[in-house]
């Protein structure tokens, strides 16, 4: 499977050229294998991209986190929704109090937005998951509900061969301790044991989560720790922080690789960024 | 094994913060966490004993009412709870195995999970003060 990272940083879109190596749109990532495209989260690193365009493909699905507005704010530019040819999946957290399209239609209406989700011409499906496990053409897919504010789940990816875990809004270390190191009791385990690639939320340094816990995120310490107990072969550090330049973002990570020593890799997540799984 | 449902995850990162004996179980009433507080209660470390199934942490105090009657496990909250999937709350006597004992009232209320699903059970121990 081949992924492409297209938004990579946290909250809100950024556009200074301060932040252009790393990027600054908001949640999205492209996993595709053969006839068979993902794309993960809405965020606007959704927009301006036509990935169907000359491919002969007339089908992509959509995996939402979570609604929270850096990852769906890009779907009222996602060019497939407006071709009736198009069969276009949004899979999305379950709730027990709102239907999925009722919340996605809080922002796909007025007066936030001039289209209204019904009114897209292309064939649109909603999906509702929680603890679940589905197929989508080559690939089994896991979501589960992780520690973040509001309904919001991780997935994790399977081709058969390899995995790819996405987790860009995360908090496993929420509590008096810190992080439970015990697997049973930690957030996202099941998504992340033995994956191939995780992409986990590492938004703050280790001195900007002590106030912020309980926001939703993760520091980069706690992001790398969490992949060493859940075995992962490869890290991608994402959802940066808005405020963070790419200077900042390199000293932090500098710092993070002085202060930790895993036998794994882990690395910044940038946009652009491409990886190919077997 | 699996891990834990969040919402059951989140129980036990709140019951490390508290200074009541937080007590939490699976579906079955297996004691599947206690916090430092009631690790008073029962006399042992949840760091040295790991998990308990129902009959053995269940045998660890007796129930009794004012008149010192031992109490029928239906009567009791946790076991309503785990039961009925619905909140419970009763003051009675413990006695431990030591012979010590306590006046207590129990709080107990079902875990459901965002998606309606019954995941387990907490059962909060407040100790009464004797108002004489």
């Amino acid at each position: 499977m081949k992924i492409t990272l297209r938004g990579v940083r946290g909250s809100i879109p950024t556009t200074s050229p301060h932040m252009s190596h790393y990027g600054g749109n908001t949640s999205c990532a492209v996993v595709q294998e053969g006839d068979c495209i993902l794309v993960m989260d809405g965020g606007s690193g959704m927009q301006q991209f036509n990935l169907l365009e000359g491919t002969g493909i007339n089908r992509v699905d959509i995996l939402l986190t979570h609604l929270h507005l850096d990852h769906i704010q890009g779907l009222g530019f996602f060019i497939p929704f407006f071709n009736p040819e198009n069969d276009v999946h949004i899979w999305g957290p379950a709730s027990k109090t709102n239907s999925l399209h009722a919340r996605l239609s809080r922002y796909l209406s007025p007066p936030l937005f001039p289209v209204q989700l019904r009114d897209l011409p292309c064939k649109l499906s909603l999906h509702e998951v929680g603890n679940s496990t589905f197929h989508i053409g080559p690939f089994t897919i896991d979501s589960r509900f992780v520690i973040h504010p509001g309904p919001t789940v991780g997935f994790r990816v399977s081709n058969g061969r390899s995995v790819f875990t996405y987790i860009p809004d995360h908090e496993p270390a929420l509590g008096a301790n810190g992080m439970l190191t015990d697997t049973k009791w930690l957030s996202g385990f099941d998504l992340a044991a033995a994956a191939d690639l995780l992409l986990h939320d590492a938004q703050y340094s280790f001195q900007q989560y002590q106030s912020k816990k309980g926001w939703g995120h993760s520091s980069m310490d706690d992001a790398v720790k969490f992949a060493s107990l859940a075995g992962v072969k490869q890290l991608l550090l994402a959802h940066h922080d808005p405020a963070h330049t790419d200077a900042q973002l390199d000293e932090l990570f500098a710092d993070l690789k002085k202060r930790n020593n895993y036998f794994f890799n882990y690395e910044l997540a940038a946009e652009g960024m491409q990886i190919d799984l077997p | 094994m699996p891990a834990y449902a969040i919402e059951i995850i989140l129980n036990r990162q709140l019951a490390d913060c508290l200074s009541m004996p937080v007590f939490i179980t699976d579906t079955a009433g297996n004691l599947i966490f206690y916090n430092e507080p009631a690790e008073n209660v029962l006399g042992t470390r949840f760091e040295e004993t790991g998990e308990m199934k129902v009959e053995t942490w269940s045998t660890i105090f007796k129930q009794q009412d004012d008149e010192g009657n031992l109490l029928p496990p239906d009567s009791l909250p946790l076991v309503r709870t785990l039961k009925e999937q619905n909140p419970n709350h009763k003051t009675f006597w413990i006695v431990s195995l030591q012979g010590k004992t306590e006046k207590i009232s129990v709080t107990a209320y079902p875990i459901i999970g965002r998606a309606g699903n019954f995941l387990g059970a907490v059962a909060i121990f407040w100790q009464v003060k004797d108002a004489s």
